[in-house]
C-alpha cells in the first residue's frame, strides 16, 4: 500500500477509535452532573449511589478517552503535513482554542472532583462536575468548528503567493452554518449513547434483583435511573432526528455529491425514491448493475429538500458539473473521480438511521413497563437493554464514517458558494517525508496498543457494572488533613 | 507589534509550564520504580500527583495547538520529521493515561504490577526522548526545500548525535530530580526522607550533566546573549544542589523550576530567529517569519491567549491550593476496590 492509503488507515482507525469513547464521557457527564445536582438538592441517598456508581464508569471510559485524544492533537502534523500547512492559519485557531478554552477546564476540574469528595465543601464540590461537563461540551463545539469548516469552508481566503488558506474572520469560522447543525447532531447522539448507557444497566439491575426478591431496598433506585435515561434518550433521539434532518437540507446545497453518494443515485432524477437495502456491486465501476430494493417513493427529494417532488442531481451529473468547476484532472494529470465509495456511503447512512431503532425501542418500552411505579421484571427486557447498549455507538460511528468518506476525494471540501481555490484534495494533504515504512510501524503499534487497552477498557467497564451501585457513605470535609484519602489510585 | 514574535515567545512559555509541571509528573512515575518499596509507597507516590497530572499534560496540547495555529509549517515539518521519536512519545504518553486511572481498579496484586510497570516505563521514554527533541531543535536538522515546501530530509538516526543523546539526559536527570523533591515536599514520614537524600544525590549528576551540555550548547550553537540563560540556569543548578543538602524542599523545588526556565531560554534563544534551523544550509531553515500564519490568525490568538491564560492559570494554582497537604502512607486506604470474578 501507498503512504498515502496507509495514512488515511492510520487517521481513521485512530479517530474512530476516539469517537467510540468520545459521546459517552459528554453525555454521561453532564448526566452525572445532574445526578449529583438531585443528591445536593434532595438529600436522597439513591442519588448519590447512582452519581458514584455512574462516575466511576465515565473515569474508565475518560482515561482512554484523553489517550487517544492526545495522538489527534498531533496526527495532522505528523501525517498530513500538507493539509496542516494548507489550513493551518485557520484550522490551528478552534484547536488551540479547545486546549485552552475546555481541554484545561475539563481535567482539572475532572482532578478536583475525584480527589475532591472530602476535601470541598458540597456545592463547590457540586460545581467542579458541572465545570467538567462544560468543559467535555465545549471542546465538542471547538473540534466540531474545525470539522465542520473542512466539510464547508467559510471565513477564508486562498493566498496564491504562500499557497495557504488565510483566515478572513474567526467569527465567520465559528459560526459556519454547518457547525452550527452539526454541533446540535452530535451532542444529541452522545446524549442519546449516555442515556442508553444509564438505562440498559439500570434496566440489567432491575430485573436481577426483582428475580432476587421482589422487595428489593435497591428496586426504586433503578427504576429512577432507568427512567432517567429513558427520557433522556427520547429527548436526544427526537433531537438527532431534527438536527439530521437540517443537516441533510444543508448538505444537499453543499456536498451535493455527497448527498446523492448516499442513495446511490446515478442520474438526476425528480421525486427520488429512498431505497432500505440495495444489491449488487455498489463499489464497482459499473453502477448500473445495482438494483436499489423497498423503496420510499419521492422520500430522498423530502429527505434532502423538504420538497417531495424536487430532482435531485445524480452522480453522473454532479462528476462533470464538479470536474468543469474544480478540475478534471489532479496534479500528476489523472483525471479525478469526485464520486465517493459508494458501498461505504450508502450503508453508514442507513446504519447510522436505522441502528438507533433499538433505543427508541428500549427507551418506550422502559417508560411503558414502569409507569405508576411499576418495574421492569422481564427477562425480555433485560436482554433488550443489553443488545442495544452497543447500537447508538455504532450509529454514531457509522454518523462519522459517511460525513468523512463522503467528502472524499476532498479533505477540504470546496464550498459551493464562494471561497474560491479553498479546497484541498486528500491526496495532496498527506506527509510526504514519512515513508512508508513508517507509518506501517505506527499503524501496527497504535493498533496493537489500542486493541490492547480496549480489553482492558471493557472489562473494567463490565466488571463494575455488574457489580452494582455500592453503597455508600455521606462525605464530609477533612478539615485537618488526618482522614485517609477517600479516593486513592 | 511584532506578533510572530508574540508566539515565538508565548510558545515558549507554554513548553516551559509543560517541563516544569510535568516534568515532576515523570519524575515521580520513574521514582516509583526507584524509591517505592512496596504497593502502599508505590501508591503514596502516584497519588502526589493523582489530581493534578492531568491538567499538567494540557500543557503539551495546548503547546501542540498553540504550534499548529501560529506556526503551522513549523507544526507540520517538526511532527512529520520528528515522525518515530513522536510516535514513541504519543504510545508512551496513552498507555500512561490509562495505567494511572485503571492500576488501582483492580484489587489484584498481578493487575497493580502490570500497570505499575507500565506508569515507570512510560515516564522515562519521555522524559529521554524531550531532550533528545530539544537538542535537536538547537543543532538544526536536515531540512531542504522539496516542491517548495521546507520538508525534514533525515531519517531517525539523524536525530541520534551526541549532543541529542545528552540532551535526552539532561531532561531524565532534570525531572528525576524535580521528581525527587516534589516527593520530599508532599510526602511526609520516612518516604519524604528518602525522596530528599535521593534529591540531594540525584541534583549533583544534575549539575554535572546539564553544564555540560548547556556549555557545549551556547558554544556550538548559540549567541552572546544566551549566556546569561546560561548563567541563570547554572546558579539554578547550584541552588537546587545547596537546598536539597539543606533540606528547604520548597526552595529547592523553585530553583529546578528556574533550571527548566533556564534552559527553555537556551533552546529558544540559540534557535531564534529560526524555529527549525537547518544543518544543511541556513537558507533552508524555518524562521519565525516564513513559518508563521497570517497577522489576523495571530491577532486572534493574543486575545485568545490573553484572555484565557491568567484564568487557566487561576484555577490550575487553585487546585494545587486544594491537595496543598502533604500525605504519607498513614493516608492511604486499604484496598476496597473489586476483584475480578473467578469463573
Ligand atoms: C478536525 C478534523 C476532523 C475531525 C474532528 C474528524 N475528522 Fe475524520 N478525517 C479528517 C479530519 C477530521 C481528515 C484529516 O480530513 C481525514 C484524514 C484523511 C482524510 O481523508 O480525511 C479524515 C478521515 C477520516 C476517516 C477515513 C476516511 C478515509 O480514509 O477516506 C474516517 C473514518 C474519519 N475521518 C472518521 C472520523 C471520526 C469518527 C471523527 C470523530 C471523532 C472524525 N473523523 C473527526
Ligand atoms: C480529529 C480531531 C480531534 C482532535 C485533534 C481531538 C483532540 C483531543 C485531545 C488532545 C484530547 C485529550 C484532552 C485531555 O487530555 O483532556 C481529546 C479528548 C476529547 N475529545 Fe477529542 N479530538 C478530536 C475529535 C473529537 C471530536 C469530533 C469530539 C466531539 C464531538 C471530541 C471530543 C472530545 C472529548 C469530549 C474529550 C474528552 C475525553 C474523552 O473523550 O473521554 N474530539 N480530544
Ligand atoms: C441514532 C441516530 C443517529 C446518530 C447516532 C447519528 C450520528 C451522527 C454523527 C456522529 C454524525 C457525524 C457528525 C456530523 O457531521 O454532524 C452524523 C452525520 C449526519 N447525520 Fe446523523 N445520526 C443519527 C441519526 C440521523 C438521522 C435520523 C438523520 C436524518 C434524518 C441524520 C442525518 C445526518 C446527516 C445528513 C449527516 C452528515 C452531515 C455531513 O456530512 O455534513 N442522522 N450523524
Amino acid at each position: 500500500m501507498e503512504a498515502l492509503e496507509l495514512a488515511r488507515w492510520q487517521f481513521g482507525i485512530t479517530t474512530v477509535y476516539h469517537f467510540v469513547l468520545v459521546p459517552l464521557t459528554i453525555g454521561l457527564s453532564v448526566l452525572v452532573a445532574i445526578m449529583q445536582t438531585a443528591w445536593v438538592r434532595t438529600g436522597n441517598e439513591k442519588w448519590l449511589r447512582l452519581t458514584k456508581f455512574y462516575g466511576k464508569l465515565l473515569l474508565i471510559n475518560f482515561s482512554l478517552g484523553i489517550a487517544t485524544g492526545i495522538v489527534q492533537e498531533f496526527q495532522f502534523g505528523m501525517n498530513w503535513s500538507n493539509y496542516s500547512r494548507f489550513v493551518g492559519d485557520i484550522f490551528g485557531a478552534p484547536l488551540a482554542m479547545e486546549a485552552l478554552l475546555a481541554f484545561f477546564l475539563e481535567s482539572t476540574f475532572l482532578g478536583l472532583w475525584i480527589f475532591g469528595w472530602d476535601k470541598l465543601p458540597k456545592k463547590i464540590h457540586l460545581m467542579t462536575v458541572w465545570a467538567f461537563a462544560i468543559g467535555s461540551t465545549l471542546s465538542a463545539y471547538f473540534i466540531i468548528a474545525a470539522n465542520s469548516w473542512m466539510q464547508h469552508p467559510v471565513g477564508a481566503d486562498y493566498n496564491a503567493e504562500t499557497g495557504r488558506a488565510e483566515m478572513t474572520s474567526i467569527l465567520e469560522v465559528l459560526t459556519n452554518v454547518t457547525t452550527l447543525a452539526a454541533f446540535p447532531h452530535v451532542i444529541a447522539t452522545a446524549f442519546l449513547v449516555a442515556g442508553n448507557f444509564v438505562a440498559g444497566i439500570a434496566v440489567y439491575w432491575m430485573v436481577r434483583r426483582h428475580r432476587e426478591d421482589a422487595n428489593h431496598a435497591d428496586l426504586p433506585m433503578y427504576r429512577t435511573a432507568a427512567r432517567f435515561g429513558a427520557v433522556t434518550m427520547l429527548i436526544a433521539g427526537a433531537a438527532v432526528i431534527y438536527t439530521g434532518d437540517v443537516q441533510g437540507k444543508l448538505l444537499a446545497e453543499q456536498q451535493p455529491i455527497k448527498m446523492a453518494a448516499a442513495e446511490g443515485l446515478m442520474d438526476t432524477e425528480t421525486g427520488a425514491s429512498f431505497s432500505l437495502f440495495a444489491i449488487g456491486n455498489l463499489a464497482g465501476d459499473d453502477p448500473s448493475s445495482v438494483t436499489h430494493l423497498i423503496e420510499i417513493p419521492k422520500f430522498t427529494s423530502f429527505l434532502f429538500t423538504g420538497d417531495w417532488d424536487a430532482e435531485v442531481r445524480g452522480i453522473n451529473q454532479l462528476q462533470e458539473e464538479y470536474a468543469e468547476r474544480y478540475g478534471a484532472t489532479d496534479a500528476n494529470g489523472d483525471e479525478i473521480e469526485y464520486r465517493p465509495n459508494l458501498l461505504v456511503t450508502y450503508w453508514s447512512f442507513r446504519l447510522m438511521i436505522g441502528l438507533a431503532a433499538f433505543s427508541a425501542a428500549l427507551a418506550l418500552t422502559i417508560l411503558w413497563f414502569t409507569r405508576k411505579g411499576a418495574y421492569t421484571t422481564k427477562p425480555w427486557m433485560r436482554n433488550l437493554a443489553l443488545v442495544s447498549l452497543p447500537m447508538p455507538y455504532l450509529a454514531a460511528s457509522f454518523g462519522w464514517i459517511f460525513t468523512e468518506m463522503g467528502r472524499q476525494p476532498f479533505v477540504v471540501a470546496p464550498n459551493p458558494d464562494g471561497v474560491d481555490m479553498v479546497m484541498l484534495l486528500t491526496q495532496s494533504g498527506y506527509s510526504p517525508s514519512v515513508s512508508a515504512g513508517e507509518i506501517i510501524t505506527s499503524l501496527v503499534i497504535f493498533t496493537i496498543v489500542y486493541a490492547v487497552l480496549a480489553v482492558f477498557w471493557f472489562r473494567l467497564l463490565h466488571r463494575y457494572a455488574i457489580e452494582g451501585a455500592p453503597q455508600v457513605e455521606e462525605p464530609t470535609v477533612d478539615e485537618d488533613g488526618s482522614k485517609p484519602l477517600s479516593f486513592a489510585y | 507589534m511584532d506578533l510572530p514574535l508574540i508566539w515565538f515567545l508565548l510558545i515558549a512559555v507554554l513548553w516551559t509550564g509543560y517541563l516544569v509541571l510535568e516534568g515532576f509528573d515523570f519524575g515521580v512515575g520513574m521514582l516509583m520504580g526507584l524509591l517505592a518499596k512496596n504497593n502502599k509507597e508505590r501508591r503514596l507516590a502516584l497519588n502526589t500527583i493523582g489530581p493534578v497530572w492531568d491538567g499538567n499534560e494540557v500543557w503539551l496540547l495546548t503547546a501542540g495547538g498553540a504550534t499548529f495555529a501560529a506556526f503551522p509549517e513549523w507544526y507540520a515539518t517538526l511532527f512529520s520529521g520528528f515522525y518515530l521519536p513522536l510516535l514513541l512519545i504519543l504510545v508512551s504518553l496513552i498507555i500512561r493515561a490509562v495505567a494511572i486511572e485503571y492500576r488501582g481498579k483492580i484489587n489484584d496484586e498481578a493487575w497493580r504490577q502490570r500497570w505499575d510497570w507500565a506508569i515507570i516505563g512510560t515516564a522515562w521514554v519521555p522524559s529521554i526522548l524531550w531532550g533528545v527533541a530539544f537538542a535537536n531543535l538547537v543543532r538544526g536538522v536536515p531540512i531542504e526545500e522539496v516542491d517548495g515546501r521546507l520538508e525534514y530530509v533525515g531519517n531517525f538516526f539523524d536525530l541520534l548525535s551526541p549532543f541529542a543523546l545528552l540532551g535526552g539526559l539532561v531532561t531524565l536527570a532534570l525531572f528525576l530530580t524535580h521528581g525527587a523533591i516534589f516527593l520530599a515536599l508532599k510526602t511526609s514520614g520516612e518516604f519524604s526522607q528518602r525522596a530528599g537524600d535521593f534529591a540531594k544525590k540525584v541534583s549533583i549528576a544534575s549539575l554535572l550533566i546539564a553544564a555540560v551540555w548547556a556549555i557545549w550548547a551556547q558554544l556550538a550553537y548559540s549567541q552572546p546573549w544566551t549566556w546569561a540563560a546560561v548563567v541563570v540556569a547554572a546558579l539554578g543548578l547550584v541552588a537546587v544542589v545547596w537546598f536539597s543538602r539543606a533540606e528547604s524542599f520548597g526552595k529547592a523545588f523553585i530553583a529546578n523550576a528556574v533550571v527548566v526556565v533556564g534552559a527553555v531560554v537556551l533552546i529558544f534563544g540559540s534557535m531564534y530567529p529560526d524555529v527549525m534551523p537547518s544543518s544543511i544550509d541556513p537558507e533552508f531553515s524555518l524562521t519565525v517569519r516564513n513559518a508563521s500564519s497570517s497577522d489576523y490568525t495571530l491577532t486572534v490568538m493574543t486575545w485568545v491567549a490573553v484572555i484565557m491564560t491568567p484564568i487557566v492559570l487561576a484555577y490550575q494554582s487553585w487546585s494545587y491550593w486544594v491537595f496543598r497537604r502533604r500525605i504519607s502512607t498513614e493516608h492511604i486506604p486499604e484496598h476496597n476496590e473489586l476483584t475480578f470474578l473467578k469463573k
